[in-house]
Protein backbone atom coordinates (compact mmCIF):
# COMPACT_ATOMS: atom_id res chain seq x y z
CA UNK A 1 0.00 0.00 0.00
CA UNK A 2 1.24 3.40 -0.84
CA UNK A 3 -0.89 6.19 0.52
CA UNK A 4 1.73 8.80 -0.24
CA UNK A 5 0.65 8.57 -3.86
CA UNK A 6 -2.02 11.18 -3.11
CA UNK A 7 0.66 13.75 -2.38
CA UNK A 8 2.26 13.34 -5.79
CA UNK A 9 1.70 15.98 -8.40
CA UNK A 10 -1.14 15.07 -10.75
CA UNK A 11 -0.63 15.47 -14.51
CA UNK A 12 -3.28 18.17 -14.82
CA UNK A 13 -5.05 20.86 -12.83
CA UNK A 14 -1.87 22.03 -11.13
CA UNK A 15 -2.61 20.00 -8.02
CA UNK A 16 -1.84 16.71 -6.29
CA UNK A 17 -3.94 13.58 -6.65
CA UNK A 18 -5.45 14.52 -3.31
CA UNK A 19 -6.56 17.72 -5.04
CA UNK A 20 -8.31 15.57 -7.64
CA UNK A 21 -10.15 13.75 -4.88
CA UNK A 22 -11.21 17.06 -3.31
CA UNK A 23 -12.41 18.29 -6.67
CA UNK A 24 -14.34 15.07 -7.16
CA UNK A 25 -15.90 15.37 -3.70
CA UNK A 26 -16.92 18.95 -4.39
CA UNK A 27 -18.67 18.00 -7.62
CA UNK A 28 -20.31 14.96 -6.06
CA UNK A 29 -21.79 17.22 -3.40
CA UNK A 30 -22.70 19.94 -5.90
CA UNK A 31 -24.51 17.54 -8.26
CA UNK A 32 -26.27 15.76 -5.39
CA UNK A 33 -27.33 18.88 -3.53
CA UNK A 34 -28.69 20.63 -6.63
CA UNK A 35 -30.44 17.44 -7.76
CA UNK A 36 -31.92 17.05 -4.28
CA UNK A 37 -33.51 20.49 -4.46
CA UNK A 38 -35.20 19.51 -7.73
CA UNK A 39 -36.14 16.09 -6.37
CA UNK A 40 -37.63 17.51 -3.20
CA UNK A 41 -39.66 20.26 -4.85
CA UNK A 42 -40.83 18.29 -7.90
CA UNK A 43 -41.34 15.13 -5.83
CA UNK A 44 -43.50 16.98 -3.30
CA UNK A 45 -45.66 18.51 -6.02
CA UNK A 46 -46.09 15.17 -7.80
CA UNK A 47 -46.70 13.29 -4.55
CA UNK A 48 -49.35 15.78 -3.46
CA UNK A 49 -50.95 15.63 -6.91
CA UNK A 50 -51.41 11.89 -6.51
CA UNK A 51 -53.39 12.38 -3.28
CA UNK A 52 -55.77 15.11 -4.45
CA UNK A 53 -59.40 14.46 -5.35
CA UNK A 54 -58.65 15.90 -8.82
CA UNK A 55 -58.61 13.06 -11.34
CA UNK A 56 -56.43 14.88 -13.89
CA UNK A 57 -53.83 15.77 -11.24
CA UNK A 58 -53.70 12.16 -10.03
CA UNK A 59 -53.30 10.97 -13.63
CA UNK A 60 -50.44 13.37 -14.38
CA UNK A 61 -48.74 12.47 -11.09
CA UNK A 62 -49.01 8.75 -11.76
CA UNK A 63 -47.76 9.19 -15.32
CA UNK A 64 -44.73 11.12 -14.07
CA UNK A 65 -43.82 8.53 -11.46
CA UNK A 66 -44.17 5.57 -13.78
CA UNK A 67 -42.22 7.29 -16.56
CA UNK A 68 -39.25 8.28 -14.44
CA UNK A 69 -38.93 5.33 -12.11
CA UNK A 70 -39.22 2.63 -14.75
CA UNK A 71 -36.28 3.65 -16.93
CA UNK A 72 -32.75 2.88 -15.64
CA UNK A 73 -30.98 5.95 -14.31
CA UNK A 74 -28.05 5.34 -16.62
CA UNK A 75 -30.32 5.29 -19.66
CA UNK A 76 -31.94 8.53 -18.46
CA UNK A 77 -28.47 10.08 -18.16
CA UNK A 78 -27.79 9.23 -21.80
CA UNK A 79 -31.26 10.41 -22.87
CA UNK A 80 -30.74 13.84 -21.33
CA UNK A 81 -27.19 14.27 -22.49
CA UNK A 82 -27.05 12.62 -25.91
CA UNK A 83 -30.63 12.30 -27.15
CA UNK A 84 -32.45 15.35 -25.83
CA UNK A 85 -30.29 17.95 -27.69
CA UNK A 86 -31.00 16.09 -30.94
CA UNK A 87 -34.79 15.97 -30.61
CA UNK A 88 -35.41 19.56 -29.57
CA UNK A 89 -35.20 22.33 -32.23
CA UNK A 90 -31.70 22.42 -33.71
CA UNK A 91 -30.94 25.93 -32.47
CA UNK A 92 -31.72 24.96 -28.87
CA UNK A 93 -29.65 21.80 -29.09
CA UNK A 94 -26.72 23.76 -30.48
CA UNK A 95 -27.07 26.33 -27.73
CA UNK A 96 -26.92 23.63 -25.06
CA UNK A 97 -23.82 22.02 -26.52
CA UNK A 98 -21.96 25.09 -27.79
CA UNK A 99 -23.03 28.19 -25.89
CA UNK A 100 -24.11 26.98 -22.47
CA UNK A 101 -20.59 25.74 -21.58
CA UNK A 102 -19.33 29.32 -21.85
CA UNK A 103 -21.98 30.91 -19.65
CA UNK A 104 -19.98 30.09 -16.56
CA UNK A 105 -16.53 28.66 -16.05
CA UNK A 106 -16.90 25.95 -13.44
CA UNK A 107 -14.64 26.27 -10.40
CA UNK A 108 -12.71 23.59 -8.48
CA UNK A 109 -10.65 22.34 -11.40
CA UNK A 110 -13.67 20.98 -13.19
CA UNK A 111 -12.63 19.40 -16.46
CA UNK A 112 -16.19 19.52 -17.82
CA UNK A 113 -18.71 22.25 -18.65
CA UNK A 114 -21.90 23.73 -17.28
CA UNK A 115 -23.84 21.68 -19.86
CA UNK A 116 -22.65 18.32 -18.49
CA UNK A 117 -23.26 19.52 -14.96
CA UNK A 118 -26.78 20.74 -15.77
CA UNK A 119 -27.72 17.57 -17.62
CA UNK A 120 -26.54 15.46 -14.69
CA UNK A 121 -28.39 17.57 -12.10
CA UNK A 122 -31.67 17.67 -14.06
CA UNK A 123 -31.53 13.95 -14.82
CA UNK A 124 -30.73 12.88 -11.27
CA UNK A 125 -33.19 15.39 -9.81
CA UNK A 126 -36.16 14.39 -11.96
CA UNK A 127 -35.42 10.68 -11.52
CA UNK A 128 -35.21 10.98 -7.74
CA UNK A 129 -38.35 13.14 -7.75
CA UNK A 130 -40.34 10.10 -8.85
CA UNK A 131 -39.10 8.22 -5.78
CA UNK A 132 -39.61 11.20 -3.44
CA UNK A 133 -43.14 11.57 -4.84
CA UNK A 134 -43.98 8.05 -3.73
CA UNK A 135 -42.64 8.73 -0.24
CA UNK A 136 -44.64 11.96 0.02
CA UNK A 137 -47.77 10.19 -1.18
CA UNK A 138 -47.35 7.36 1.30
CA UNK A 139 -46.74 9.85 4.12
CA UNK A 140 -49.93 11.75 3.35
CA UNK A 141 -51.94 8.56 2.89
CA UNK A 142 -50.72 7.16 6.19
CA UNK A 143 -52.55 9.93 8.04
CA UNK A 144 -56.12 9.26 9.16
CA UNK A 145 -58.62 10.53 6.60
CA UNK A 146 -60.34 12.33 9.45
CA UNK A 147 -57.47 14.81 9.60
CA UNK A 148 -58.40 16.17 6.19
CA UNK A 149 -62.09 16.09 7.12
CA UNK A 150 -61.39 18.04 10.30
CA UNK A 151 -59.45 20.65 8.38
CA UNK A 152 -62.16 21.01 5.75
CA UNK A 153 -64.88 21.03 8.40
CA UNK A 154 -63.41 24.15 10.03
CA UNK A 155 -63.57 25.94 6.71
CA UNK A 156 -60.02 25.55 5.43
CA UNK A 157 -59.67 25.13 1.68
CA UNK A 158 -58.07 21.92 0.42
CA UNK A 159 -54.84 23.81 -0.27
CA UNK A 160 -54.83 25.14 3.31
CA UNK A 161 -55.44 21.62 4.64
CA UNK A 162 -52.32 20.43 2.81
CA UNK A 163 -50.33 23.42 3.96
CA UNK A 164 -51.28 23.34 7.65
CA UNK A 165 -52.46 19.80 8.37
CA UNK A 166 -51.42 16.95 6.11
CA UNK A 167 -48.03 18.08 4.78
CA UNK A 168 -46.51 19.04 8.16
CA UNK A 169 -47.35 15.60 9.54
CA UNK A 170 -46.74 13.73 6.29
CA UNK A 171 -43.21 15.13 5.94
CA UNK A 172 -42.41 14.28 9.55
CA UNK A 173 -43.52 10.69 9.08
CA UNK A 174 -41.36 10.15 5.99
CA UNK A 175 -38.10 11.51 7.39
CA UNK A 176 -36.57 7.97 7.68
CA UNK A 177 -37.31 6.88 4.08
CA UNK A 178 -36.41 10.37 2.82
CA UNK A 179 -33.04 9.96 4.51
CA UNK A 180 -32.54 6.86 2.36
CA UNK A 181 -33.46 8.79 -0.77
CA UNK A 182 -31.06 11.56 0.18
CA UNK A 183 -28.26 9.02 0.64
CA UNK A 184 -29.16 7.34 -2.63
CA UNK A 185 -28.86 10.59 -4.54
CA UNK A 186 -25.22 10.91 -3.37
CA UNK A 187 -24.47 7.38 -4.47
CA UNK A 188 -26.38 7.69 -7.74
CA UNK A 189 -24.51 10.89 -8.56
CA UNK A 190 -21.63 8.64 -9.62
CA UNK A 191 -23.56 7.83 -12.80
CA UNK A 192 -22.85 11.41 -13.89
CA UNK A 193 -19.33 10.26 -14.78
CA UNK A 194 -20.80 8.56 -17.85
CA UNK A 195 -21.57 11.94 -19.38
CA UNK A 196 -18.26 13.45 -18.41
CA UNK A 197 -18.82 14.95 -14.98
CA UNK A 198 -15.61 14.31 -13.08
CA UNK A 199 -17.08 13.64 -9.68
CA UNK A 200 -15.58 11.52 -6.94
CA UNK A 201 -15.87 8.12 -8.62
CA UNK A 202 -14.52 9.48 -11.91
CA UNK A 203 -11.57 11.12 -10.18
CA UNK A 204 -10.75 7.90 -8.32
CA UNK A 205 -10.79 5.97 -11.55
CA UNK A 206 -8.59 8.60 -13.13
CA UNK A 207 -6.11 8.39 -10.27
CA UNK A 208 -6.12 4.62 -10.54
CA UNK A 209 -5.41 4.81 -14.26
CA UNK A 210 -2.56 7.27 -13.91
CA UNK A 211 -0.87 5.71 -10.89
CA UNK A 212 -1.94 2.03 -11.01
CA UNK A 213 -2.76 2.39 -7.30
CA UNK A 214 -6.23 0.96 -7.77
CA UNK A 215 -6.66 -0.18 -4.19
CA UNK A 216 -5.69 3.17 -2.69
CA UNK A 217 -7.77 5.19 -5.15
CA UNK A 218 -11.01 3.32 -4.59
CA UNK A 219 -10.48 2.85 -0.87
CA UNK A 220 -10.16 6.60 -0.57
CA UNK A 221 -13.36 7.08 -2.59
CA UNK A 222 -15.17 4.53 -0.43
CA UNK A 223 -14.14 6.23 2.79
CA UNK A 224 -15.11 9.65 1.47
CA UNK A 225 -18.54 8.39 0.36
CA UNK A 226 -19.08 6.86 3.81
CA UNK A 227 -18.03 10.10 5.50
CA UNK A 228 -20.51 12.05 3.37
CA UNK A 229 -23.40 9.66 3.94
CA UNK A 230 -22.74 9.39 7.68
CA UNK A 231 -22.86 13.18 7.85
CA UNK A 232 -26.18 13.15 6.03
CA UNK A 233 -27.52 10.51 8.42
CA UNK A 234 -26.49 12.57 11.44
CA UNK A 235 -28.04 15.73 10.00
CA UNK A 236 -31.29 13.95 9.22
CA UNK A 237 -31.41 12.47 12.72
CA UNK A 238 -30.94 15.92 14.18
CA UNK A 239 -33.75 17.18 11.95
CA UNK A 240 -35.98 14.32 13.05
CA UNK A 241 -35.38 15.13 16.72
CA UNK A 242 -35.94 18.81 16.12
CA UNK A 243 -39.35 18.37 14.52
CA UNK A 244 -40.51 15.46 16.70
CA UNK A 245 -44.07 15.94 17.91
CA UNK A 246 -44.44 15.71 21.69
CA UNK A 247 -46.58 12.76 22.71
CA UNK A 248 -46.99 11.47 19.16
CA UNK A 249 -46.46 7.74 19.46
CA UNK A 250 -45.67 6.79 15.87
CA UNK A 251 -42.82 9.27 15.93
CA UNK A 252 -41.12 7.49 18.81
CA UNK A 253 -38.93 9.19 21.35
CA UNK A 254 -36.54 6.38 22.12
CA UNK A 255 -33.78 7.02 19.62
CA UNK B 1 -87.11 27.99 8.39
CA UNK B 2 -85.09 25.17 9.97
CA UNK B 3 -81.36 25.63 10.50
CA UNK B 4 -80.64 22.29 8.83
CA UNK B 5 -83.02 20.63 6.43
CA UNK B 6 -82.56 17.36 4.54
CA UNK B 7 -84.96 16.56 1.72
CA UNK B 8 -84.97 13.04 0.30
CA UNK B 9 -81.19 12.65 0.42
CA UNK B 10 -79.86 9.54 -1.32
CA UNK B 11 -76.32 8.35 -1.76
CA UNK B 12 -74.70 5.41 -3.49
CA UNK B 13 -71.20 3.94 -3.32
CA UNK B 14 -71.11 2.53 -6.83
CA UNK B 15 -74.25 0.44 -7.00
CA UNK B 16 -74.56 0.09 -3.21
CA UNK B 17 -77.11 2.41 -1.75
CA UNK B 18 -76.01 3.83 1.60
CA UNK B 19 -78.70 6.50 2.08
CA UNK B 20 -82.28 6.19 0.88
CA UNK B 21 -84.43 9.31 0.69
CA UNK B 22 -83.52 10.64 4.11
CA UNK B 23 -85.56 13.65 5.19
CA UNK B 24 -85.39 15.42 8.50
CA UNK B 25 -84.62 18.83 9.91
CA UNK B 26 -83.05 20.58 12.86
CA UNK B 27 -84.60 23.85 13.98
CA UNK B 28 -82.62 26.67 15.55
CA UNK B 29 -81.84 25.78 19.14
CA UNK B 30 -82.98 22.21 18.67
CA UNK B 31 -81.00 19.12 19.71
CA UNK B 32 -81.54 16.13 17.46
CA UNK B 33 -79.99 12.79 18.30
CA UNK B 34 -79.40 10.37 15.42
CA UNK B 35 -79.05 6.73 16.46
CA UNK B 36 -79.19 3.30 14.93
CA UNK B 37 -77.13 0.15 14.49
CA UNK B 38 -73.65 0.41 13.02
CA UNK B 39 -73.62 0.57 9.26
CA UNK B 40 -77.01 2.26 9.20
CA UNK B 41 -75.67 5.41 7.53
CA UNK B 42 -75.73 7.80 10.51
CA UNK B 43 -72.16 9.02 10.06
CA UNK B 44 -72.57 9.32 6.31
CA UNK B 45 -75.72 11.37 6.84
CA UNK B 46 -74.17 13.81 9.29
CA UNK B 47 -71.09 14.23 7.09
CA UNK B 48 -73.35 15.07 4.18
CA UNK B 49 -74.72 18.02 6.15
CA UNK B 50 -71.48 20.02 5.82
CA UNK B 51 -70.52 18.58 2.47
CA UNK B 52 -67.81 16.18 3.66
CA UNK B 53 -69.75 13.33 2.02
CA UNK B 54 -71.17 14.05 -1.41
CA UNK B 55 -74.65 12.74 -2.18
CA UNK B 56 -76.33 12.09 -5.50
CA UNK B 57 -79.99 12.88 -4.94
CA UNK B 58 -82.06 15.18 -2.79
CA UNK B 59 -81.18 18.43 -1.14
CA UNK B 60 -79.60 19.65 2.07
CA UNK B 61 -80.20 23.25 3.11
CA UNK B 62 -78.10 24.69 5.91
CA UNK B 63 -78.96 28.20 7.06
CA UNK B 64 -80.64 28.84 3.72
CA UNK B 65 -77.71 27.58 1.62
CA UNK B 66 -77.87 24.45 -0.52
CA UNK B 67 -74.94 22.17 0.37
CA UNK B 68 -75.07 20.06 -2.79
CA UNK B 69 -75.11 23.04 -5.15
CA UNK B 70 -71.76 23.13 -6.98
CA UNK B 71 -71.83 26.93 -6.80
CA UNK B 72 -71.93 26.90 -2.99
CA UNK B 73 -68.80 28.15 -1.28
CA UNK B 74 -68.32 25.14 0.98
CA UNK B 75 -65.39 26.49 3.05
CA UNK B 76 -67.47 29.55 3.88
CA UNK B 77 -70.46 27.44 4.86
CA UNK B 78 -68.38 24.99 6.91
CA UNK B 79 -66.65 27.80 8.79
CA UNK B 80 -69.80 28.32 10.82
CA UNK B 81 -70.82 24.69 11.26
CA UNK B 82 -68.82 23.13 14.07
CA UNK B 83 -67.98 19.47 13.75
CA UNK B 84 -66.71 17.01 16.33
CA UNK B 85 -65.35 13.66 15.19
CA UNK B 86 -65.22 10.20 16.71
CA UNK B 87 -61.42 10.22 16.75
CA UNK B 88 -61.07 13.85 17.88
CA UNK B 89 -58.86 14.77 14.90
CA UNK B 90 -56.85 17.39 16.68
CA UNK B 91 -53.76 18.26 14.65
CA UNK B 92 -50.95 16.36 16.41
CA UNK B 93 -48.08 18.64 15.36
CA UNK B 94 -49.73 21.75 16.81
CA UNK B 95 -49.97 22.79 20.43
CA UNK B 96 -53.44 22.95 21.96
CA UNK B 97 -53.40 26.73 21.58
CA UNK B 98 -52.47 26.47 17.90
CA UNK B 99 -55.21 23.90 17.36
CA UNK B 100 -57.68 26.37 18.82
CA UNK B 101 -56.50 29.31 16.73
CA UNK B 102 -55.76 27.81 13.29
CA UNK B 103 -59.28 28.13 11.91
CA UNK B 104 -59.94 31.48 13.57
CA UNK B 105 -56.83 33.01 11.99
CA UNK B 106 -56.81 31.27 8.60
CA UNK B 107 -60.54 31.11 7.95
CA UNK B 108 -62.14 33.93 9.92
CA UNK B 109 -59.20 36.28 9.55
CA UNK B 110 -58.97 37.10 13.24
CA UNK B 111 -55.72 38.43 14.62
CA UNK B 112 -53.53 35.98 16.50
CA UNK B 113 -54.20 37.83 19.80
CA UNK B 114 -57.97 37.78 19.34
CA UNK B 115 -57.87 34.12 18.40
CA UNK B 116 -55.72 33.15 21.38
CA UNK B 117 -57.97 35.06 23.75
CA UNK B 118 -61.10 33.41 22.37
CA UNK B 119 -59.48 29.97 22.23
CA UNK B 120 -58.20 30.11 25.78
CA UNK B 121 -61.55 31.30 27.11
CA UNK B 122 -63.17 28.25 25.54
CA UNK B 123 -60.37 25.99 26.76
CA UNK B 124 -61.08 27.27 30.24
CA UNK B 125 -64.74 26.57 29.72
CA UNK B 126 -64.06 22.88 28.99
CA UNK B 127 -61.83 22.82 32.07
CA UNK B 128 -58.46 22.49 30.34
CA UNK B 129 -56.91 25.95 30.61
CA UNK B 130 -53.76 24.47 32.13
CA UNK B 131 -53.13 22.33 29.03
CA UNK B 132 -52.70 25.21 26.59
CA UNK B 133 -49.07 24.53 25.76
CA UNK B 134 -49.34 20.75 25.56
CA UNK B 135 -49.70 18.71 22.37
CA UNK B 136 -52.70 16.51 21.58
CA UNK B 137 -50.65 13.34 22.05
CA UNK B 138 -50.00 14.35 25.66
CA UNK B 139 -53.71 14.50 26.57
CA UNK B 140 -56.17 11.72 27.36
CA UNK B 141 -58.90 10.90 24.88
CA UNK B 142 -61.52 12.69 26.92
CA UNK B 143 -59.35 15.78 27.19
CA UNK B 144 -58.64 15.71 23.45
CA UNK B 145 -62.33 15.53 22.68
CA UNK B 146 -63.07 18.49 24.97
CA UNK B 147 -60.36 20.46 23.17
CA UNK B 148 -61.95 19.43 19.86
CA UNK B 149 -65.29 20.80 21.07
CA UNK B 150 -63.60 24.03 22.17
CA UNK B 151 -61.91 24.23 18.77
CA UNK B 152 -65.26 23.93 17.00
CA UNK B 153 -66.83 26.52 19.31
CA UNK B 154 -63.99 28.97 18.68
CA UNK B 155 -65.40 29.50 15.19
CA UNK B 156 -68.67 30.85 16.66
CA UNK B 157 -70.75 28.13 14.98
CA UNK B 158 -74.42 28.54 14.26
CA UNK B 159 -74.84 24.77 14.65
CA UNK B 160 -72.75 21.85 15.86
CA UNK B 161 -72.47 18.39 14.34
CA UNK B 162 -71.24 15.52 16.53
CA UNK B 163 -70.25 12.25 14.86
CA UNK B 164 -70.15 9.62 17.62
CA UNK B 165 -68.15 11.91 19.91
CA UNK B 166 -67.79 9.36 22.72
CA UNK B 167 -67.43 6.10 20.79
CA UNK B 168 -63.63 6.08 20.88
CA UNK B 169 -63.41 6.93 24.57
CA UNK B 170 -62.74 4.77 27.60
CA UNK B 171 -65.87 4.54 29.76
CA UNK B 172 -64.54 6.78 32.52
CA UNK B 173 -63.95 9.59 30.03
CA UNK B 174 -67.34 9.54 28.39
CA UNK B 175 -69.04 11.64 31.03
CA UNK B 176 -66.56 14.50 30.97
CA UNK B 177 -67.35 14.92 27.27
CA UNK B 178 -71.09 14.45 27.67
CA UNK B 179 -71.15 17.05 30.45
CA UNK B 180 -69.73 19.64 28.06
CA UNK B 181 -72.28 18.66 25.42
CA UNK B 182 -75.19 18.81 27.87
CA UNK B 183 -74.15 22.27 28.96
CA UNK B 184 -73.95 23.35 25.34
CA UNK B 185 -77.40 21.96 24.62
CA UNK B 186 -78.88 23.78 27.62
CA UNK B 187 -77.43 27.05 26.38
CA UNK B 188 -79.51 26.66 23.25
CA UNK B 189 -76.90 25.49 20.73
CA UNK B 190 -78.36 23.90 17.62
CA UNK B 191 -77.00 20.36 17.64
CA UNK B 192 -77.17 17.25 15.49
CA UNK B 193 -75.62 14.38 17.40
CA UNK B 194 -74.91 10.87 16.17
CA UNK B 195 -74.53 8.82 19.34
CA UNK B 196 -75.42 5.63 21.17
CA UNK B 197 -75.57 7.51 24.48
CA UNK B 198 -79.26 7.20 25.21
CA UNK B 199 -78.77 8.88 28.59
CA UNK B 200 -77.65 11.99 26.73
CA UNK B 201 -80.63 11.73 24.41
CA UNK B 202 -83.04 11.43 27.33
CA UNK B 203 -81.48 14.38 29.09
CA UNK B 204 -81.26 17.02 26.37
CA UNK B 205 -82.58 15.81 23.01
CA UNK B 206 -85.70 17.37 21.60
CA UNK B 207 -86.03 14.80 18.86
CA UNK B 208 -84.62 11.41 18.07
CA UNK B 209 -83.99 10.15 14.56
CA UNK B 210 -83.57 6.39 14.24
CA UNK B 211 -81.83 5.00 11.18
CA UNK B 212 -81.48 1.50 9.83
CA UNK B 213 -80.03 0.33 6.52
CA UNK B 214 -79.65 3.83 5.18
CA UNK B 215 -83.19 4.87 5.91
CA UNK B 216 -84.72 7.11 8.51
CA UNK B 217 -87.10 4.74 10.22
CA UNK B 218 -88.29 6.99 13.03
CA UNK B 219 -88.19 10.74 13.45
CA UNK B 220 -90.12 11.75 16.53
CA UNK B 221 -89.92 13.57 19.84
CA UNK B 222 -87.75 12.13 22.56
CA UNK B 223 -90.74 11.09 24.66
CA UNK B 224 -92.41 9.32 21.78
CA UNK B 225 -89.19 7.52 20.94
CA UNK B 226 -88.43 6.26 24.42
CA UNK B 227 -92.10 5.79 25.31
CA UNK B 228 -93.31 3.75 22.42
CA UNK B 229 -91.18 3.50 19.32
CA UNK B 230 -93.46 2.58 16.47
CA UNK B 231 -91.17 0.47 14.37
CA UNK B 232 -90.07 -3.05 15.30
CA UNK B 233 -86.51 -2.20 14.34
CA UNK B 234 -86.34 0.72 16.74
CA UNK B 235 -87.83 -1.40 19.50
CA UNK B 236 -85.29 -4.14 18.87
CA UNK B 237 -82.47 -1.58 18.85
CA UNK B 238 -83.59 0.02 22.10
CA UNK B 239 -84.05 -3.30 23.85
CA UNK B 240 -80.51 -4.23 22.88
CA UNK B 241 -78.79 -1.09 24.07
CA UNK B 242 -80.94 -0.33 27.09
CA UNK B 243 -80.92 -3.75 28.74
CA UNK B 244 -77.84 -2.99 30.85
Amino acid sequence: MDWKVFLEQAPSGGMTYLGWLWSGLFWTIAVSACAWVIAFVAGSVVGVARTTPLAWARFLGTAYVELFRNVPLLVQMFLWYFVMPEVIPVAWGDWLKQDMPYLLRLPFAAQFSLWEFTAAVVCLGLYTASRVAEQVRSGIESLPRGQTSAGLAMGLTLAQVYRHVTLPMGFRIIIPPMTSEFLTIFKNSSTALTIGVLELTAQSRQISEYTFKTFEAFTAATLIYIAVTMTVILLMRALERRVAVPGYIAQGSTH
Amino acid sequence: MPMIELRKVSKWYGSFRVLTECSTSVAKGEVVVVCGPSGSGKSTLIKAVNGLEPFQEGEIIVNGVSVGDPKTNLPKLRAHIGMVFQNFELFPHMSITDNLTLGQVKVLGRSREQAVEKGLALLDRVGLASQRDKYPGQLSGGQQQRVAIARALSMDPIAMLFDEPTSALDPEMINEVLDVMVELAREGMTMMVVTHEMGFARKVAHRVVFMDQGQIVEDCTKDEFFGSPRSDRAQAFLSKILQH
